[in-house]
């Protein structure tokens, strides 16, 4: 789990909008499921270099939608397993939203930041402040903040850990 | 009062002990915890629901009754890995007692059996590890797809949070066209939405033209509703939708409908005897366009099937265009019927003896080609027509493939041509 406090930093791997889930990790695939296997496979189909050259920390920029299509929580997996520390778009379709919170993957939605940024661009990303700086242009981006409830469950490291605690909470 | 079919199921399900607002009901935006009536899963993402829910420190499922697993997408199992998937599944569902854990010989394509066999029903919520659990609101139910985490939290304590969405409300008049059913509706709408034109929002269907729908084209246009980005996709409840549950249910449900004075983010009303039948163009289900607008588009394959179009109705109106006629030299047409009882009625019916002659091949009940497992993937370059709900790059098979969405009736008469083509070019 990424720490809250942690400052992100990693090289922007540009894509358009409607990255679908069958974009993120083809369907062939999901005879898988653990984040290693899923990571050599992660954004196959559209940019076949991705898996290769992918460092730990990059960070993904989309446009609108991203994540839509399947509810596979492979996606969010083999993202996370391939290293990168965070996702930077317009928009989520919803269920890529629930399970990247879910399993611990931060995203921010910031269509300036997602906009602005060019493939290749370092891109410093404040998880607490909810800053993102493009450090080619120096311009810094403020996210819109995630719901009460929502932090709660990143704070806790994501819904199992935050369930956990509930249910012992629930049995003491 | 003021409250859309889609909050009133969510006030009806907000569970006491994590507060809520669901006494006076619940308003658009908010975020609430409710019981959920069903948790389905299959066996690609019930793997990974099995891992987290052992991490979770619970011994038994919340009650076995309402988890439901589903062999559907690679089984009969394609290759060892997916026989492995299987495997966990089965030895899962035995050890939790689940009643409702369908494997080969019962199973059927998840979205068409669970209504079949009665498990959801008008007023339920239903959470299902898979996007087109929105399929259920056919019946008037609240359903929606999640992934594996959350199905794993709600095996263990029967509840889930969600934000409670907005509704947009749909409104079809005018009598269809012939040849146009479910399937050229919704293809219809996402053409004029976009594919995240009811992003995080409900949609409800409704209007002259849906009172007339059938069942089967309910279930088609709630099952697409992802693809416009939508949570969930409703229909009120009818003497269709009563006639239907009739004899299948074994349990109570509550029937419920929206108020009159429902407050909805938009209303959008759509003359829908203006609509043909409808194709969508690659790589987006945005992308649809009148059949006779479509050009010469040369296809390799016909696929007639899925939790989309995979029930009897659909197989209906291919073998209406097959019969007596013979798939084109160049096209592979894969007929799936979408459960057991689909297959069998269709057998009885002598539809399976109508794909036969025409060249056509029947397989057993599976999701396989439309998201490119198995039974029928393409090469580069080939290009398919598909009664499936998906036509992303890569979606059935090699990058450079092409899908094009569409109905039945298109599909087959496609099958017949060698190219997609309107049905009527096949019968007249």
């Amino acid at each position: 789990m990424t720490e809250l406090r942690a400052v992100l930093a990693g090289r922007a791997w540009k894509y358009g909008d409607n990255i679908d889930t069958d974009a993120i990790i083809p369907a062939r695939y999901l005879n898988m499921s653990t984040p290693e296997e899923l990571a050599q496979h992660c954004m196959e189909d559209v940019d076949p270099g991705f898996a290769g050259a992918v460092r730990t920390g990059d960070i993904i920029v989309g446009g609108v939608n991203f994540g839509c299509g399947s509810s596979r929580e492979h996606a969010p997996l083999a993202i996370k397993g391939a290293g990168v520390s965070c996702v930077i778009a317009d928009s989520f379709a919803r269920i890529f939203y629930r399970n990247a919170i879910n399993v611990g993957l931060p995203i921010l939605v910031c269509p300036a930041a997602a906009h602005d940024a060019a493939n290749g661009d370092m891109l410093t990303v404040d998880l607490q402040a909810g800053q993102i700086t493009n450090n080619r242009s120096g311009l810094v981006y403020q996210t819109a903040p995630f719901p009460p409830f929502i932090m709660k469950i990143i704070e806790a490291g994501g819904l199992v850990p935050y369930t956990r605690a509930k249910l012992g909470q629930g049995r003491a | 009062m003021r409250h859309t079919l889609a909050e009133k199921i969510i006030a009806g399900h907000v569970s006491r002990e994590d507060g809520g607002t669901g006494v006076g009901g619940v308003n658009p935006g908010d975020l609430v915890e409710v019981a959920v009536d069903v948790v389905l899963s299959n066996d690609i993402t019930a793997p990974i629901a099995m891992r987290e829910f052992e991490k979770l420190g619970v011994d038994l499922v919340f009650d076995p009754g309402k988890v439901v697993m589903v062999a559907d997408h690679f089984a009969p199992n394609k290759d060892i890995k997916s026989a492995e998937q299987c495997a966990m599944m089965r030895r899962f569902a035995q050890e939790q007692g689940l009643p409702h854990h369908f494997d080969v010989g019962k199973m059927g394509i998840e979205h068409v059996l669970l209504p079949e066999k009665g498990l959801v029903l008008p007023g339920d919520l239903v959470i299902g590890a898979d996007s087109h659990t929105c399929t259920y609101g056919a019946l008037g139910a609240f359903a929606t797809g999640m992934g594996s985490t959350d199905i794993a939290v709600a095996m263990a304590t029967g509840q889930i949070w969600m934000r409670v969405p907005e509704t947009i409300r749909f409104v079809y008049t005018g009598a269809l066209q012939p040849w146009v059913g479910g399937k050229d509706l919704i293809l219809y709408t996402i053409g004029l939405i976009g594919v995240s034109g009811a992003l995080y929002h409900a949609m409800e269907f409704a209007g002259p033209a849906i009172d007339a729908l059938s069942m089967a084209g309910r279930f088609t246009m709630a099952n697409m509703a992802i693809e416009a980005g939508a949570k969930a996709g409703l229909f009120e409840v009818d003497g269709l939708t009563t006639a239907y549950v009739e004899g299948r249910a074994k349990r109570d449900y509550h029937v419920l409908h929206g108020d009159p004075d429902a407050v909805y983010l938009q209303v959008v009303e759509i003359d829908a005897s203006m609509i043909e039948p409808q194709v969508s163009l690659p790589h987006l289900p945005e992308n649809a366009r009148p059949v006779s607008e479509v050009g010469n588009v040369v296809i390799d394959q016909s696929v007639i099937g899925s939790c989309t179009n995979g029930r009897l109705e659909d197989l209906r109106v291919a073998a209406g265009i097959l019969s007596g006629r013979q798939v084109h030299d160049g096209v592979r047409c894969i007929v799936i019927p979408g459960t057991q009882q689909v297959y069998l009625d269709a057998l009885r019916e002598g539809l399976i003896e109508t794909f036969i002659e025409a060249g056509a091949v029947v397989s057993t009940p599976t999701c396989g080609p439309c998201l490119g497992g198995y039974m029928g993937i393409l090469a580069a370059g080939e290009r398919s027509v598909s009664t499936t709900n998906r036509n992303f790059r890569g979606r059935m098979g090699h990058p450079d493939s092409e899908v094009y969405l569409s109905g039945p009736a298109v599909a087959a008469a496609s099958a017949v041509m060698g190219r997609i083509a309107h049905p009527e070019e096949v019968t007249r």
